[in-house]
This record gives C-alpha cells, sequence and structure tokens, in this order.
C-alpha cells in the first residue's frame, strides 16, 4: 500500500489514529453526506436493497470477526442468524418486549448460543471444526422447522412463518420499520457506524490482536500469554453477537420470517462474501455483502429490461434465466478472485495507489 | 514526555522477580523413544547459559519442557516456587518466562508493531467495553504499552521497519522482530532456539551483542541453543551439552571445550 510521505507525527496518539490525514477525512465527511442523502435520490425499491446490505454487511463483520481474524472456520452462520431472528421475533410475539430491547436481547442470546457452538474450537481446527460448527446449523435449522411453539398463525391458521408485529421508530406510527424503507435505511445506517466503530476499535487493541496472533501462530499467541480457549470462544461469542444483531434487524424489516433465510445456503452465502470482500478486513466485510446482495438484482433487472423489451419472451424467461442468472453470478466471483484473491477491499487499495503514484508507477 | 530518555529504564516497572532455573532429573517419552533422560541442570539468574548438542540430541525438546509445552513424565522444573511442569503454557509470561522459537513462529500477517504490542497483553488490563469505545483509559493503556515496546525497538535498531507487515521481512530481520517480542513481555529468563540459524556473521555479531545488552541492561537470564561454537564459547557464561537424550557434560566454555567426552560425541572422534 503506498504511504503518503510528508507526515510526521509528534505523539503516540496522532501515530495510532485510524484517519491521520485531511484528505482521509475529508472523504470520511463526503461519504457520509453521500448516505444520508442516497434515499432522496434512489427509488424504494433500490433503498430497500442497500438496507438488505446493510444487515448483511452486520452479518459479515461478524462473520470476519470469526472466520477472517481469528481463523476459526464456521458454516453455522446461517443457524446464527436464524437464533438472532427468532429470538427476536418471539420476544416481541409472546413476551410483548419493546422491539429495541428485543433486538439487542437477541445479540445477546445468540452470542451465548455461539459461545456453546464454539467450544469445540479448542481441540478441533480448520476443516474439522467447520464440521462441528455444520452440526450447529443443523440442529438450529431443525428446531426452527420442527418446534410447534415457535410456529406463528396468519390470518388465524398456523403456519411456519413467524408473524412480526410493527416496529415503530421513536414510536412514530409513520415511521414503521418492517416497510418504511426509508425509516429503516437510517436507523440501519447509524446500528452499522456503531458496529464498524467497534469492530475496528476492536483490532486496536489486545484482544484483537490476540484474535489475529491465534489465527497466524496459535501456539506463539499462547506462549506469549494468550489463553487459546478464552480468546477463541470469546471471537465466536463476539462473532455470534454481531450476526445476532444482524438476525434481529431481518426480523425488525420484515413482516414474517420462516426457516428459508437461515439455511445452509446462507452460510456459504456468507463466507462468499468474506472472501470475494476480504478475509480478515471490516471494510472488505462490507464490500462483499454489498457485492453478493446486489449482484443478482443487477441480474434480475437485466433479466426484466430484456423481456420488457421483447428481446426474449416469457417462456425463456422463465425457464432459462434463473439458470444463466445463477451461472453469471458464479462466473462473476470467480473471475473477481482470479483477478485479486485478496478480495474487493485489496483491488479498490491497488486502484487507489495506482492513483496516488501515478504518473510514476514506483 | 513523548520521548524515553535513553536514561530510562522501563524494565524495570512490573517486571516480575528473577529466580534461578532449577531442571530437576526431568525425562521425556515420546512413546518408546526417550528424547530426555534424567537431565539435571541449574541456570542462575542474569546468566547465558548455553545448550548444545547434535541434531536430535533433545536441545529443543528440553526447552518445550521449560515452557510448558512438553510435559516431562517424570522430574521437576522448578522457578522460583513454581513447578512449571504444572503450569499451563500461557501462563509462563506472567512468571516471566519468554521465549524465541528456532524456525520463526511470528505472526506474519501483522506489523513488527503489533506482533511487538503482543508481548505486552499480559500486562493489558483494559475490559472488552473500554477496547471497543477506544477512548480515555482504553487509549492511555494502549499508549503506555506503545512506549515500551518503542524502547525494545530502539534498543534492536528496527525503527525503520516499525510498521512494515512481519511476513515481508527478511529472515535475519524476522528473527530480531521474533527477539523483540519475546522482550516486549519484560521477561527474567529468556529461552533463544538458535537466534543465529542461517545468519552471515554481520547478523550473527549483531545478535551476539543484542543478547548481551539485554543480559548486563536488563539483567535478563538467557537460556540459547546455538551451532555456531564460536559465538557459544565467546558469550556464554556455562554451556551444558546433551547425546541423544543424556547430558553429557556442563560447565564454563573453556572446561566443556576441553572434555574429552564432548570432543568424542559433538565434535567427533578425528578431531585433533
Amino acid at each position: 500500500m503506498a504511504v503518503q510521505s510528508g507526515i510526521y507525527h509528534q505523539t503516540y496518539e496522532s501515530d495510532m489514529q485510524l484517519r491521520p490525514t485531511t484528505a482521509q477525512r475529508v472523504r470520511l465527511i463526503l461519504a457520509i453526506a453521500f448516505v444520508l442523502l442516497l434515499p432522496f435520490v434512489v427509488s424504494q425499491n433500490e433503498v430497500r436493497i442497500v438496507n438488505k446490505v446493510m444487515i448483511a454487511a452486520i452479518g459479515a463483520i461478524g462473520l470476519n470477526i470469526l472466520v477472517g481474524y481469528t481463523g476459526q472456520i464456521s458454516l453455522g452462520q446461517g443457524a446464527f442468524l436464524g437464533v438472532g431472528a427468532y429470538a427476536c421475533g418471539l420476544l416481541m410475539v409472546y413476551f410483548q418486549v419493546p422491539w429495541g430491547l428485543a433486538l439487542i436481547a437477541a445479540a445477546f442470546i445468540t452470542a451465548f448460543v455461539g459461545a456453546l457452538f464454539g467450544l469445540p474450537s479448542l481441540r478441533l481446527k480448520g476443516l474439522y471444526l467447520a464440521v462441528a460448527t455444520l452440526a450447529a446449523q443443523q440442529i438450529v435449522e431443525w428446531i426452527i422447522i420442527r418446534w410447534d411453539p415457535i410456529d406463528g398463525t396468519i390470518d388465524g391458521r398456523a403456519t411456519d412463518a413467524l408473524k412480526i408485529p410493527s416496529a415503530f421508530l421513536f414510536g412514530n406510527t409513520a415511521w414503521r420499520l418492517n416497510d418504511n424503507e426509508n425509516a429503516f435505511y437510517y436507523f440501519v445506517f447509524v446500528v452499522l457506524v456503531v458496529v464498524v466503530l467497534g469492530a475496528v476499535n476492536l483490532f486496536r487493541t489486545h484482544y484483537g490482536r490476540a484474535f489475529i496472533a491465534i489465527r497466524d501462530q496459535d501456539i506463539a499467541a499462547e506462549v506469549m500469554g494468550v489463553n487459546l480457549f478464552y480468546y477463541k470462544v470469546l471471537a465466536f461469542a463476539i462473532s455470534s453477537f454481531l450476526v445476532g444483531l444482524a438476525g434481529g434487524l431481518t426480523t425488525i424489516h420484515s413482516t414474517a420470517i420462516s426457516f428459508e433465510r437461515f439455511t445452509i445456503e446462507v452460510s456459504i452465502a456468507y463466507l462468499a462474501m468474506i472472501i470475494v470482500g476480504g478475509l480478515g478486513s471490516i471494510s472488505g466485510a462490507i464490500y462483499g455483502a454489498a457485492f453478493i446482495e446486489i449482484l443478482p438484482e443487477i441480474l434480475r433487472s437485466i433479466g426484466q429490461t430484456l423481456v420488457q423489451n421483447r428481446i426474449v419472451s416469457d417462456q425463456v424467461f422463465v425457464t432459462v434465466l434463473p439458470f444463466v442468472q445463477q451461472g453469471t453470478f458464479g462466473v462473476l466471483i470467480i473471475l473477481m478472485l482470479i483477478v485479486e484473491p485478496e478480495g474487493i477491499r485489496k483491488l479498490w487499495s491497488n486502484i487507489k495507489d495506482y492513483f496516488r503514484l501515478w504518473p510514476f508507477s514506483y | 514526555m513523548e520521548f524515553l530518555s535513553r536514561f530510562d529504564r522501563p524494565y524495570e516497572a512490573q517486571r516480575p522477580p528473577i529466580h534461578p532455573l532449577i531442571i530437576d532429573k526431568i525425562s521425556l517419552n515420546f512413546g518408546g523413544v526417550r528424547a530426555l533422560n534424567e537431565i539435571s541442570l541449574r541456570v542462575d539468574p542474569s546468566q547465558i547459559f548455553a545448550i548444545i548438542g547434535p541434531n536430535g540430541a533433545g536441545k529443543t525438546s528440553l526447552l518445550n519442557c521449560i515452557n510448558a509445552l512438553y510435559r516431562p513424565q517424570e522430574g521437576r522444573i522448578m522457578y522460583g516456587k513454581v513447578d512449571l511442569v504444572k503450569v499451563p503454557p500461557h501462563q509462563l509470561p506472567r512468571l516471566g518466562i519468554a521465549r524465541a522459537f528456532q524456525n520463526i513462529e511470528l505472526f506474519s500477517h501483522m506489523s513488527v508493531l503489533d506482533n511487538l504490542m503482543l508481548g505486552r497483553h499480559i500486562y493489558m488490563k483494559k475490559n472488552l467495553l473500554q477496547a471497543l469505545l477506544y477512548w480515555g483509559a482504553g487509549q492511555r493503556e494502549e499508549i503506555e504499552h506503545r512506549r515500551f515496546v518503542e524502547y525494545v525497538i530502539d534498543l534492536l535498531e528496527i525503527q525503520g521497519i516499525r510498521k512494515a507487515i512481519v511476513g515481508s521481512l527478511s529472515y535475519g530481520l524476522q528473527k530480531r522482530v521474533e527477539l523483540g517480542r519475546a522482550l516486549s513481555l519484560n521477561p527474567t529468563l529468556i529461552l533463544l532456539d538458535e537466534p543465529m540459524a542461517g545468519m552471515n556473521t554481520e547478523e550473527k555479531e549483531d545478535m551476539a551483542r543484542y543478547i548481551l545488552d539485554i543480559r548486563e541492561e536488563w539483567g535478563i537470564t538467557v537460556v540459547l541453543i546455538e551451532h555456531d561454537m564460536g559465538v557459544v564459547m565467546d558469550i556464554s557464561d556455562q554451556v551444558a551439552v546433551l547425546e541423544f537424550g543424556r547430558l553429557i557434560a556442563v560447565g564454563k566454555p573453556e572446561d566443556v571445550r576441553s572434555n574429552p567426552e564432548v570432543i568424542r560425541a559433538y565434535l567427533g572422534r578425528e578431531h585433533r
């Protein structure tokens, strides 16, 4: 990474800042202004997609703390999202807990469940641990599908889906988070900012360093005084806390939830997010979440445009297009990784370096 | 205020007390293989103590036993009042014991600074909430430990690479960073496994100078494994010779050098 020269720090505080240069701060302010103005520029459907991206980003940051930073592979992401979503929903439906409290409680409950399923990490590493977390995925999915008390009723008959009561922001009935995309947008943006700040700070301190040390050389970390068991379980708990938060947000963003959103495919999609975005990076998790969430939407809208302009028939649209879309999706992910195996984050920093050094490439 | 004067001695604060290291008849078996056979040694405080011997003699196994990574089936290793055989490895830094490995085991994706800051891990007291906020006391603690780490960076003359990613550094520099990471623990006993392997003469001289410095200035006990006889005979106070898991000689370098058993086992029968 190219580093700007001519910056002389006189205190450790300034040397340890996240954004030491004025240019970086201006960029940050511009980015925030862009985010605040976005809903006034784009359509409701596009705001809905951005909302999904932000929820996924919170979940992906959580997963990246576990997989990218601490090196503990987890296939249980979908399950932990489900725990968060159902914990939040059930608290709201059966215990009339206010949605804000239910959301935070859901995150803590998921952190506890995650820590529980993280216990095998003391003895299991790599793929073996992945299989252990797969058990979490199966157990939770099974409970959600089979356990009747958590089924909801819609229009008087029992269904697998859980109907979610309204959640009003600041008690204002105009700001119903379940379907008012703009209200949800600003709410989830604030949550995302808090999560990003917390996660970035975590890796400026001994907690984060211990996580990375466990990933890079666990025996050396232990010899340096890191209690492997404690920090591995803590990584599971912190990661699951954020994943549970993302699950809870999914609930509040919906009118009903069901098991389909928390399957093993979701786990794999989240792994794809952090790999495409950049393992061991907070910004990478956000880029990856945007890539994996937005790409299918773009492909879908291209398909619809083709049908509307009579380039393909309705028949083709229904039978062929889904497969073409999925194929394109896969090919784009592979291309992405061939171009830059370290993910979008690295690609972006390469582009920035190119222009920073232009016209002298070194 | 931001700069440590060179007369400051930050290592004198917060350090656990120094003790002699007493290895009492330890034996280590791997299945049917006897890797260490009733080894007894005493390392006095602030000594440079070298362990030599042919490949496979059990030198690294002995360090691993001291480091609590291996558990000898028999015997005790006393550091002060504590039997290291019964202590979990992550507790050792709190007793003042640090280790640098033979095959560099740094955290290769972290910067030099972060590697050294990990050495301060055991002294960090802030809770998770303070860490997430990184405000006030949490930030002050990081800065306080950054000062100590900068002192180690100055000592080892690695100022220019403090923000470099460790994996991108040369072998010689990585060895130096690994010594720095162990020093950041502010230990009283440091275990060095072949600190000079694969280095050129100049790098070896530097490393020897650092080892002598930390003993003279910090008063650290150094236990090292090394194959370069010139260095070993030059800087050590005591030398122990292992062969096939047995201790065949221990004493001052000049005595060990002239010990016929050592000449036979280590330097070869034909040696003149």
